[in-house]
């Protein structure tokens, strides 16, 4: 097994934006790159609109797979209004990644693309390898839409980078 | 869903891992009515092209179907959430005493917090009130684990096994190991009436028997490795189950543990010698005091409790420090955005009408429930499957001149409003029922049912056909329209069949928004 760390994400936002779907591609990434990983979420019915929070564990051995109060070492937010909200969870210097959300949402033309630049600025902290990424992807998403999103993945982590 | 080929490891959720984990055990039929959280259950099941699945019309249903394969010699799944199992009592009771030929498993995943359901029951109970083994997993992993066991506990008890699961089992992925199928041939069919007819006669010999084995599952519990004793400081204990242990060990990772993956019957061996060896002894579990009221009844004084505010609600990290240390529940958590009807949904232009003209609406299950939330406020009670048609007629006994009305869903109506039509037929009552067709199953996420067309493979059968079924049971009045592109004439149609002293059914038909 892997390095014993354990690195706890966050993510927020609302009913179908696709949060669900972003943590579940670095679920995948961590699997594929050796770690035990924990995904679990909070939300409503199917309607959409409601909050929606997912928590990702991974590193050496995860039992809870919900992250605690002030545990988060990263916050991925979706929607500014679910900010105050969701900050609970990061810690005390953790990293709040949202001062990203305006910039991801300016640098895509389909909104449904948001979720995926989102996790390629993650993509960009996390110790995860590219090939692992890479092999996500093909689980994660439909052989019609994954070019588009191994593009928009990188303009993500090329956010950082600026 | 992942794609399988090739893989040794994959990310499930405990839905997805506990199907996997059947079909390598030799599953061959398996059936559910969708419900949160346990509709991926058979979504998954559903991908296993040599396994016979199928949506039911109710839990009933899919119980007796699947109960029945297993009788008939076939390893058999049913799925269904806590209120589900409600539904399905009456074979599941009986079924107790009769027993299997091959191995069956009933499914129910209970829903602490209420995410999607209408009360918080703990299935647990339903071990000692049916007599039947309850097994409960802490991990997807272990889901996939536990339903090979409890087939295997199934046909050497012959027994029906429940295995329970919560919303945060159900819903929660992580990496599995993945193993492969084990073919298991059907057994020959057999007649055997003692055992499979339960007439008086023949049940008073199964009561016995049921008793009996009783005794050889608590010797089953008392030596499984489901019930795993971890000790390591002795100083603090805790003797726990389900997700409960994840959250304990997170925060108490060098505490000693009894954890029990067989909840009942109890091992009460274990438990008491557990006791003895650490100085400090604490019982952790969501919801009801199940294992509690166990223990104090075992006479273990030292053990400590949970206090009553914790019986509400789901565990977690922020709250499990406290419920250790024996203080009452302090959650303090900024307010979520409630769901509400998505943009452009159907229900919004029945509700309009309801609402304009002040009716008393009998609600159902469904996302049409939404519709009681202020500002629309049009729907009144929402109990069960099915009383949208029967509290018409019951609030309508109360109130027989008032401006009552019913509504429920064209999958809901299926599940069961038809008997509930049927019977204010017979009885002579009156008023509107309106079956919101929206031709899904769309609080579950948009499953097939009878009425349209479609198996839960999408393969094409035969479809109901709601408005002839209306008419054959006898009821005045069947219109079907479109309110959305008419709302002037649908409100006019409401308005005249409300004046006319007739049981009428107006099925407004309209496809839900997220079918794709
Ligand atoms: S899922 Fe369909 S039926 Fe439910 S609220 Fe949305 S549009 Fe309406």
């Amino acid at each position: 097994m892997k390095k014993q760390t354990i690195i706890n994400i966050t993510f927020g936002g609302i009913g179908g934006q696709g949060i669900i779907k972003a943590s579940e591609l670095l679920g995948w990434a961590a699997l594929y790159d050796g770690y035990h990983v924990k995904k679990s979420e909070v939300h409503g019915m199917a309607q959409r609109g409601g909050s929606v929070e997912s928590h990702v564990r991974f590193g050496g051995k995860i039992y809870s797979p919900l992250v605690g109060p002030e545990q988060a070492d990263y916050l991925l937010c979706f929607h500014a209004e679910e900010h105050p909200r969701l900050k609970t969870f990061l810690k005390k210097d953790g990293v709040d990644l949202a001062g990203f959300l305006e910039k991801a949402q300016a640098i895509i033309e389909n909104p449904r693309h948001l979720n995926t630049v989102l996790v390629g600025v993650l993509a960009a902290y996390l110790p995860i390898r590219n090939e692992s990424w890479q092999k996500a992807m093909e689980v994660v998403f439909s052989p019609k839409i994954i070019e588009e999103n191994r593009t928009v993945f990188e303009k993500g982590k090329a956010l950082v980078r600026q | 869903m992942a794609k399988k080929e090739n893989l040794t490891k994959a990310f499930l959720s405990g839905n997805e891992a506990l199907a996997r984990g059947a079909w390598e055990s030799g599953l061959k039929v398996a059936a559910a009515y969708p419900g949160t959280p346990s509709t991926e259950i058979l979504e998954s099941l559903a991908l296993y092209p040599e396994l016979d699945v199928q949506w039911s019309v109710n839990e009933k249903v899919a119980f007796e179907v699947t109960y029945g394969a297993a009788v008939g010699g076939v390893r058999s799944l049913f799925a269904c959430k806590h209120v589900g199992l409600n539904v399905a009592m009456d074979p599941l009771m009986t079924a107790s005493y009769a027993g299997v030929s091959a191995g069956f498993v009933v499914v129910v995943c209970d829903d602490p917090g209420m995410h999607s359901s209408q009360n918080e029951q703990d299935t647990r109970w339903v071990g000692p009130y049916a007599k039947v083994p309850i097994l409960e997993p802490s991990s997807p992993s272990e889901a996939k684990e536990f339903v090979g066991q409890a087939f295997e506990i199934s046909e050497k008890f012959d027994t029906p096994v429940i295995i329970r699961m919560t919303t945060r089992i159900s819903h929660t992925k992580e990496d599995v190991d993945l193993g492969t199928r084990t073919d298991i041939a059907a057994k020959p069919l057999v007649k055997d009436w003692e055992k499979y007819v339960m007439v008086p006669r023949n049940a008073r010999m199964r009561h016995e028997v049921v008793e009996k084995r009783q005794e050889k599952l608590v010797k089953l519990s008392e030596k499984s490795r489901l019930n795993k004793v971890e000790l390591k400081n002795p100083s603090l204990g805790f003797i726990t189950s389900g997700i409960s242990y994840m959250y304990l060990k997170e925060q108490f990772p060098d505490a000693s543990y009894l954890k029990l993956g067989m909840l009942y019957p109890f091992c009460d061996e274990k438990i008491k010698n557990f006791s003895k060896k650490v100085k400090k002894l604490c019982v952790v579990e969501e919801l009801d005091l199940f294992i509690e009221e166990h223990v104090k009844a075992l006479g273990i004084r030292k053990a400590k409790f949970k206090h009553p505010s914790f019986q509400l609600g789901e565990l977690g990290p922020a709250t499990i420090g406290d419920l250790v240390a024996g203080r009452p529940k302090n959650e303090k958590k900024l307010p979520a955005r409630p769901p509400r009807l998505c943009p452009g949904c159907p229900h919004w232009s029945v509700f309009s009408v309801l609402k304009k003209l002040d009716l008393f609406v009998a609600g159902d299950i469904g996302c049409y429930t939404l519709g009681s939330l202020p500002p629309t406020s049009a729907l009144h009670t929402c109990i069960c499957m099915g009383a949208g048609v029967t509290f018409n007629e019951g609030v309508r006994r109360a109130h027989p001149e008032g401006k009552i009305v019913g509504v429920v869903g064209d999958s809901t109506f299926v599940h069961s409003g038809i008997t509930g039509l049927i019977n204010a037929v017979y009885n002579k009552a009156k008023g509107i029922v309106f079956i919101l067709d929206n031709s899904t199953t769309a609080m579950t996420g948009g499953q097939n049912h009878p009425a349209t067309g479609k198996t839960i493979r999408n393969e094409a059968t035969k479809a109901l056909d709601l408005p002839a079924l209306c008419k054959a049971c006898g009821v005045d009045n069947v219109d079907v329209i479109d309110p959305a592109g008419a709302l002037k004439e649908f409100e006019e149609l409401v308005k005249k069949r409300l004046d006319e002293n007739t049981l009428s059914v107006i099925i407004a038909k309209h496809p839900c928004k997220l079918i794709k």
